[in-house]
């Protein structure tokens, strides 16, 4: 699996130790561990900030649960950013 | 009977006429105001100016001579041929902003000879934008954008008719203008702008192809076309304003919007001339460092949506400024963190050098902006270094507020003074100075320089750059 957020690519599931292994605790795992300052730039509640996108394996992630997915071992996950300039 | 059949056909011929000459009026009254001539002009004063009703396109039943030697190229593909240019003739076009993006698609759409663009921009030229905006040129700096526009377009292509709104889209007059055009081009800077042209997009039911850039990147999703998802669908709510980015703070390579724009018109000129689009619930993303693009399977229409969903709560326009929390430009906020007492103006900081009152000058913009242009005595620590409290940077800095302050005699608060370019990031820096623990930074007192750089620029020093 992998998380693509800018610089930050973390592989291999089974060392993230996530409580659950969906994408809820990924975004916990990801608070914890990848932002240190400012989290509310992607988080809101237990959920990525409005103006966040999340794919999974090039989908969005609404087609496929949200919170509720379960990760498998080679899934990509990708947060985007919307942009706005023109 | 008959002569009442023919009465009814006269009277409908008057008013018909009688229309096309009020147009005309209002042409020519566009025209003696300084506005392009040929084109209707429309400004946010007068409600005159602002046409009201356009004609409809003349409905063309065969391409003349001219036509078919001009668009000769195109009309021999299959996936187009005549009937897709005729249909094309007779498309009108909105497009949302003559900027990054509304250049290269406005191009593009009339050298493929659309019927009619409505070119939206409440700016002017500025030379800033001459990188990635090449429509417009030096020549025209100060003119308004869509007249700018309109002129640079004409010349590729007289046939088309060009209608420049040199005014913003404002939930008053969006409805009525949507309305006209058959496909609109969201080629907007702005998070309000983007929710505002979706919902009269949804109400009034035309597809919406829109395209973004910031810094490498671009997006493009086609909304609310043929059943799939609008813009609120996939963001219903909108982003906090601090997490948003405009190209004057975050930057753009030019040729970026340029490539969008590019695929933009592409979409425009598919579902213009019948061929449909690839892009509805779909989001193309393009990654110019990787080269790369994305195709990324997007949410159907959702049947909760506030604007094309059931039972739709949001059934006229809305204030978007007030609902997105932040101005309908892609221009730089101003923050008040600062009390007045913590700010000083570019004037006062002046008087200081003038003086020679020992101080440390903080500069706490990024290096790649450093670089670009700098005070020759400055301190530069960037505000991400700061922020995450850099035990090197901020060593740094303590030793050289000790060098200055030994040519004081013991002065108790030794004044720091933080820049930035515009005067934001240096009132968070200022924060964090005075919250720093009082051991190494008590003795200091830290303000910002109000404007910043550019302040500075445009009022001290004229040939300091402005970037
Ligand atoms: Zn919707």
């Amino acid at each position: 699996m992998w998380v693509e957020r800018r610089s930050s690519r973390v592989s291999d599931l089974s060392k993230l130790e996530l409580s659950h292994g969906d994408i809820r605790s990924l975004l916990k795992w990801i608070k914890q561990n990848l932002l240190k300052e400012r989290p509310e730039l992607f988080m809101q509640g237990e959920s990525v900030r409005p103006g966040i996108l999340v794919l999974i394996n090039d989908a969005d992630w609404e087609l496929m649960g949200e919170l509720d997915y379960k990760l498998q071992d080679q899934d990509n996950v990708l947060f985007i950013s919307t942009l706005h300039g023109g | 009977m008959a002569g009442g059949a023919e009465a009814a056909r006269l009277s409908a011929e008057i008013s018909r006429r009688e229309q096309e000459l009020r147009g005309l009026r209002e042409r020519l009254a566009a025209v003696l105001a300084g506005g392009a001539a040929g084109d209707v002009a429309a400004t946010e004063e007068g409600a005159s100016a602002f046409p009201g009703e356009l004609p409809p396109l003349p409905a063309q039943a065969s391409l003349s001579t001219a036509d078919i030697l001009r668009y000769s190229r195109q009309l021999v593909l299959p996936e187009l041929g005549v009937r897709g240019q005729l249909r094309l003739s007779r498309s009108s076009v909105l497009v949302v902003g003559c900027g990054g993006l509304g250049c290269p698609l406005a191009q593009y759409l009339a050298a493929a000879g659309v019927g009619r663009l409505g070119l939206v921009d409440h700016d002017v030229v500025e030379t800033s934008n001459l990188h990635r905006q090449v429509l417009h040129g030096e020549a025209r700096r100060g003119l308004p954008k869509a007249v700018s526009a309109a002129a640079a377009l004409r010349l590729l292509n007289s046939t088309v008719q060009y209608v420049p709104y040199c005014c913003a889209l404002s939930p008053r007059t969006a409805l009525e203008l949507v309305r006209q055009y058959d496909v609109v081009a969201d080629c907007s800077d702005n998070v309000p702008t983007r929710y505002l042209v979706n919902d009269a997009c949804v109400l009034a039911g035309k597809p919406l192809v829109s395209g973004s850039a910031l810094r490498l990147e671009g997006q493009l999703v086609v909304y609310n076309y043929q059943g799939g998802p609008c813009y609120r669908c996939l963001f219903p709510k909108p982003p906090p304003p601090e997490t948003v980015t405009n190209c004057a703070d975050g930057g753009v390579l030019g040729v970026v919007p340029g490539i969008m724009g590019c695929i933009q018109a592409l979409e425009v000129l598919k579902i213009a001339s019948g061929m449909g689009s690839s892009f509805s619930q779909f989001m193309l993303m393009f990654d110019a460092r990787e080269g790369r693009f994305r195709n990324i399977k997007l949410r159907p229409k959702k049947a909760d949506c506030a604007v094309c969903g059931d039972n739709p709560s949001v059934t006229c326009l809305q204030d978007y400024e007030a609902f997105c929390g932040s101005s309908a430009t892609d221009k730089c906020r101003t923050l008040h963190l600062l009390s007045s007492e913590d700010r000083v103006s570019v004037e006062e900081y002046k008087q200081l050098l003038d003086e020679q009152v020992p101080h440390v000058l903080l500069d706490v913009r990024p290096q790649v902006e450093v670089d670009i242009c700098r005070l020759v005595h400055a301190v530069h620590i960037p505000l991400s270094k700061l922020e995450e409290k850099d035990e090197e940077c901020l060593e740094y800095l303590e030793k050289r507020i000790c060098e200055e302050k030994q040519r004081t005699n013991g002065q108790t608060y030794f004044p720091v003074y933080v820049v930035c370019k515009l005067g934001n990031d240096s009132q968070k820096a200022v924060r964090i100075l005075q919250e720093l623990p009082v051991k190494e930074f008590g003795s200091v007192s830290a303000k910002d320089i109000k404007g910043g750089l550019m302040a500075w620029a445009s009022k001290i020093d004229p040939t300091f750059p402005q970037y």
